[in-house]
């Protein structure tokens, strides 16, 4: 049996063994395609993640004229200029309720993450983040959840008991991938810590425990108890890699340790610390820490806000006329063109670092997407969505599609398949669709 | 069985406020009233019982069982998540709660440092109930003594022999690899405490000898509810010998265990956690202030500011042995300095706290005139009459109020800019005239207006942009002018004890009611009236009762009751944008 043979073999290896690795760093180049490092022959991975804000767009301001190619950026989407040609973006698909109430800032965010629009906070669980992360795997962390604006909350479920929480704070999220535990990938000694496989083969044994709790308990407790032990298989794992000399990663450096900065929902503090943690996200995926992540740049209901003022982003949605001379609310507008300047901070960081013959973002396909389209009205119609980088060349970008009120999971759908997970067909109801976006997919 | 659910019920409980006091009054005068005995003792009814659950340590007991297993020194060096509210408790959602693989990181680096702690090498004679043979080979009897012992404190049970040679086996692979015998010892330790059996309260079950229809809770999951109830943390030696003996099993070894527990000064936690987790203070981690028009606010004052709160009621509850209402009209309090300068009230202390009257002019009076009430249900920027309402509501009379429409445009109804409508009430009126939003307005507002006269921190004010603030209203028919008087008539609302009571209930159980235990309920309030609104006696009652252990074996917890405020800690994100 598998648990037994692999804590015999534990036992029979590995004692006192300390393995040296003389690691011609300097010198890695990569092979002729640019797609994998010459030196291991390994493949530069592909990483997923997403990118959320809260209460969406104002319309004008945002969704692009023309669709196809000859598109042009209106104005809160014109800093994201530079990387035009790396983006997709996605107007006016919907997620279909299908008589299902809309619960304000809940519904939208979610339905477009597993496919299925819910009342309530009963996720129909797991989000796709989560189905992609299965499919990566082998790297320390699973995933990693990020928020810049000092809430905890992510929208990343495995089961609806169970959100994955964020990380708040920059010096926190350094101490999580860069503290105990990091392996310098190009280190040039590998000591395999004999402790990690003591401690990897007591998780082992908490796994013989399985079968005569599920026996225990009852259908939903055993659905918990699955997910405990499945996040227990987490660790094990990681603590696998642990044991093996990690593969060298050109261009890394160790990041620095962040200050100690205010972790609040003041905007200019949630700008600094979302870069701070964008920068170390990104350089936990050069150095193959996680393949997946979800940042989540401010919450749904956008608590974000300016120094001295009694009104958040979200309370301003709803309370603040419109500008009659502008046409739109004009400290609305301030918060959304905030949310976009801050989505070119996290591309601009994942482009900073080199990789292969182009950019870590060229390996990525990151998904950034809102709630709501009009937040006033909590509109699920309409929700801006866009996928930026190349997937390692899986993703074609440089267009603006109109949905036409296609369901927006034909964009889950698509990025799903994009990131290798089996799936011809996703979400329910009005929802449910197998047309892949043949347009992001080369 | 069909239940019907719960909350359709508070609902309708909402509209019919008076049908239900008419329920409540009928029923003491069935009970009690009879002969006019005010000893009369109540009898409990048949027990119903709910399902077996499996609930996940909060942080608090789970840092209390270490503190109590180990030693308060032994360190947690963990990060955990935010509990999971449900049915207004996180005490429910522990039934409910997963464990993500960024927890499992969390309680593997707690139980890490916990081992390293007491199987240090000054710290490890203490701690180690043997001495080894030598400290460099494995001494398996040695090995097998620890883990006996810490096992059966760690699972509240004792292990069986497949466990204890799993740990056992650990120690031994340890010792080998890493050359120790501690270091072997502290693999099986950090085993332990990351198993399920640690971080899961899972009930066990036996049958019910007096109910071939019924099962109870097993011995050891008994003295487990009681602990977790009765002190917030993992039953002692003692109370597990009680299950081991079958003391736990009849009345009188019950009785003492109860007494014993609520006589230790940890009762005084236990009562703290449930007030935490009833006023919803884990929300504190989310509340931010904007420190230029909130100058008096900073971290220290958010902390006191619970603190003062707690402190008021465990005095009250427990010291005094007071009447649990009174904790609405209290005019005195716990305060620091820094509370001082919000509650513009002179504190003498340089450090530490002092009672003093809760208002030197006597505007405040009660808990729910704290900053920890006031500053918790508001914005960054301003006061909410819409959120102090409906905490009124939800927290303190368990009166549910539904979400708003989806579609509502609120600038409709309103401007914020101060020349149009100065006060929150202006502000508020608005929505009166709009159908979709008076119906719930109407029993969120009022209340809240009560409150106005403190602002979005919660200090005192007269005036909103130099309009004159009107704090009259009503409270489900009495009426009052102001904070004081919502104060009185909070205090005297026949739902006040009632929510109580359920509350603590469910926190108990960790699950919400069924709809058969009604009797049981309409029993613990007639109970608690009759012993004068006495949280200790209530939780007493409930300790000692047969309802508390009793377990369906079909009952399951319906889906519509799961998840109701799922992990937002918020209830909703639309409530109260005034």
């Amino acid at each position: 049996m598998n648990k037994i043979s692999r804590r015999g073999f534990l036992r029979g290896s590995l004692k006192g063994a300390a393995v040296s690795l003389g690691l011609p760093l300097l010198n890695l180049t990569l092979n002729e395609s640019g797609n994998a490092f010459a030196a291991t022959g390994q493949r530069i991975p592909v990483r997923f993640g997403t990118w959320v804000w809260g209460c969406g767009i104002i319309p004008e301001l945002w969704i692009p004229e023309n669709t196809g190619t000859q598109f042009t950026l209106p104005a809160h989407l014109e800093p994201l200029t530079p990387y035009r040609d790396r983006l997709a973006f996605f107007s006016g698909f919907d997620v279909k309720l299908d008589g299902v109430p809309n619960k304000p800032h809940v519904t939208g965010c979610l339905g477009l993450r597993t496919g299925i629009p819910v009342p309530n906070r009963k996720v129909a669980a797991p989000t796709l983040d989560v189905l992609i992360s299965d499919q990566l795997g082998g790297t320390r962390f699973k995933s990693i959840e990020v928020c810049s604006a000092g809430i905890q909350r992510s929208y990343s479920y495995r089961d609806a008991g169970s959100p994955n929480p964020s990380e708040i704070s920059p010096l926190a999220l350094y101490g999580r991938i860069f503290g105990e535990g990091f392996q310098d990938p190009n280190a040039a000694e590998f000591n395999p810590d004999l402790r990690y496989m003591v401690h990897k083969s007591v998780l082992s044994a908490t796994q013989d425990e399985r079968k005569s709790l599920m026996q225990q308990v009852g259908a939903d407790d055993r659905s918990r108890l699955d997910e405990y032990f499945t996040s227990i298989r987490e660790l094990e794992q990681k603590l696998a890699l642990q044991l093996e000399a990690p593969a060298p990663v050109e261009n890394f450096t160790m990041p620095n340790k962040p200050a100690d900065t205010p972790i609040d929902s003041e905007i200019d503090h949630v700008m600094e610390n979302h870069r701070l943690m964008a920068s170390l996200l990104a350089r936990a995926l050069q150095c193959n820490q996680t393949r997946v992540f979800n940042m989540l740049f401010s919450d749904t209901a956008s608590n974000l806000r300016r120094p001295g003022s009694s009104s958040t982003h979200h309370t301003l949605t709803h309370e603040e006329p419109v500008d009659p001379s502008l046409g739109h609310q004009r400290n609305v507008a301030f918060f959304a063109q905030r949310s976009m300047l801050a989505w070119r901070d996290f591309l601009d960081e994942l482009s900073a670092i080199p990789e292969g013959d182009g950019t870590l973002l060229d390996n990525c396909l990151v998904l950034a997407h809102s709630d709501c389209s009009i937040a006033k009205s909590h509109a699920v119609e309409g929700i801006p969505a866009m996928v930026a980088g190349n997937a390692g060349g899986r993703i074609r970008t440089g267009f603006h599609m109109a949905g036409n009120a296609d369901p927006i999971s034909r964009i889950g759908l698509t990025v799903q398949q994009a990131m290798g997970v089996q799936v011809e067909r996703w979400g329910v109801r009005g929802m449910e669709t197998n047309r892949t976006i043949t347009e992001l997919l080369i | 069985m069909i239940r019907p659910p719960a909350r359709s019920i508070r609902l309708i409980k909402l509209a019919l406020q008076s049908a239900a006091t008419a329920v409540i009054a009928g029923f003491t005068l069935l009970s009690v009233g009879c002969g006019g005995d005010n000893s009369s003792r109540l009898t409990e009814p048949e027990p119903v019982g709910g399902p077996a659950l499996m609930r996940r340590l909060t942080e608090a007991q789970y840092r209390a069982t270490i503190a109590d297993i180990f030693s308060p020194e032994a360190p947690v060096l963990a990060r955990f998540e935010r509990g999971l509210r449900s049915e207004g408790l996180i005490a429910v959602g522990t039934s409910e709660a997963g464990i993500s693989s960024f927890s499992i990181e969390q309680y593997d680096a707690a139980a890490r440092g916990v081992a390293e702690f007491i199987l240090s090498e000054p710290r490890r004679a203490a701690f180690v109930p043997c001495q080894p043979s030598s400290e460099v080979t494995f001494d398996r009897d040695c090995a097998t003594r620890f883990v006996t012992h810490y096992g059966t404190l760690l699972f509240r049970r004792p292990l069986n022999p497949m466990q204890i040679q799993r740990y056992v086996t650990v120690a031994e692979l340890g010792s080998q690899k890493l050359d120790g015998f501690y270091a072997g010892l502290q693999f099986a330790l950090v085993g332990m405490m990351t198993s399920p059996q640690f971080l899961l309260r899972i009930e066990q079950t036996e049958e019910n000898p007096d109910d071939a229809t019924l099962e109870q809770l097993d011995p050891y999951s008994k003295a487990t509810r009681l602990s977790y109830f009765l002190i917030n943390s993992t039953p002692d030696q003692e109370l597990l010998q009680a299950a081991e003996n079958g003391e736990l099993d009849n009345d009188e070894g019950l009785a003492k265990h109860v007494d014993r527990l609520m006589g230790l000064p940890r009762f005084n936690r236990a009562l703290t956690a449930f007030f935490v987790d009833m006023l919803e203070f884990d929300l504190f981690d989310d509340v931010a202030k904007d420190t230029e028009i909130y100058p008096a606010f900073n971290s220290d004052v958010a902390l006191d500011a619970q603190e003062q709160t707690l402190r008021d009621i465990v005095q009250h509850l427990n010291a005094r042995d007071g009447d649990y209402r009174d904790l609405f009209t209290l005019d005195r309090s716990h305060m620091t300095r820094a509370l001082g300068v919000v509650y513009q009230q002179p504190v003498a202390l340089r450090s530490g706290w002092e009672v003093v009257p809760l208002s030197v002019t006597g505007n405040r009076l009660g808990i729910q005139s704290h900053i920890s009430f006031l500053a918790l249900h508001a914005h960054p920027g301003r006061s909410s009459p819409t959120l102090r309402g409906e905490a009124i509501r939800n927290v303190f009379l368990c009166q549910e109020v539904p979400d708003p429409p989806a579609d509502i445009d609120f600038s409709v109804v309103q401007n914020p800019s101060p020349d149009h409508l100065p006060t929150a009430r202006d502000r508020l009126r608005a929505h009166s005239t709009d159908p979709a939003c008076k119906g719930c307005h109407k029993v969120m507002d009022p209340v809240g207006l009560a409150l106005e006269n403190y602002d979005g921190l919660g200090i005192f004010r007269r005036h909103e942009y130099g309009a004159r603030i009107d704090t009259s209203g009503f409270l489900d028919g009495t009426a009052y002018e102001d904070a004081l008087g919502l104060a009185h008539a909070l205090r005297n609302h026949p739902e006040t004890p009632r929510c109580l009571v359920e509350k603590m209930y469910r926190y108990g159980v960790g699950r919400d009611t069924v709809w058969d235990e009604r009797a049981y309920m309409d029993y613990l309030i007639a109970t608690f009236k009759q012993n004068g609104y006495r949280v200790p006696a209530l939780m007493r009652t409930i300790a000692l009762s047969e309802n508390f252990f009793a377990i369906s074996p079909v009952a399951r917890i319906s889906d519509e009751h799961q998840f109701a405020n799922h992990g937002t800690g918020q209830p909703s994100n639309e409530r109260g944008l005034l």
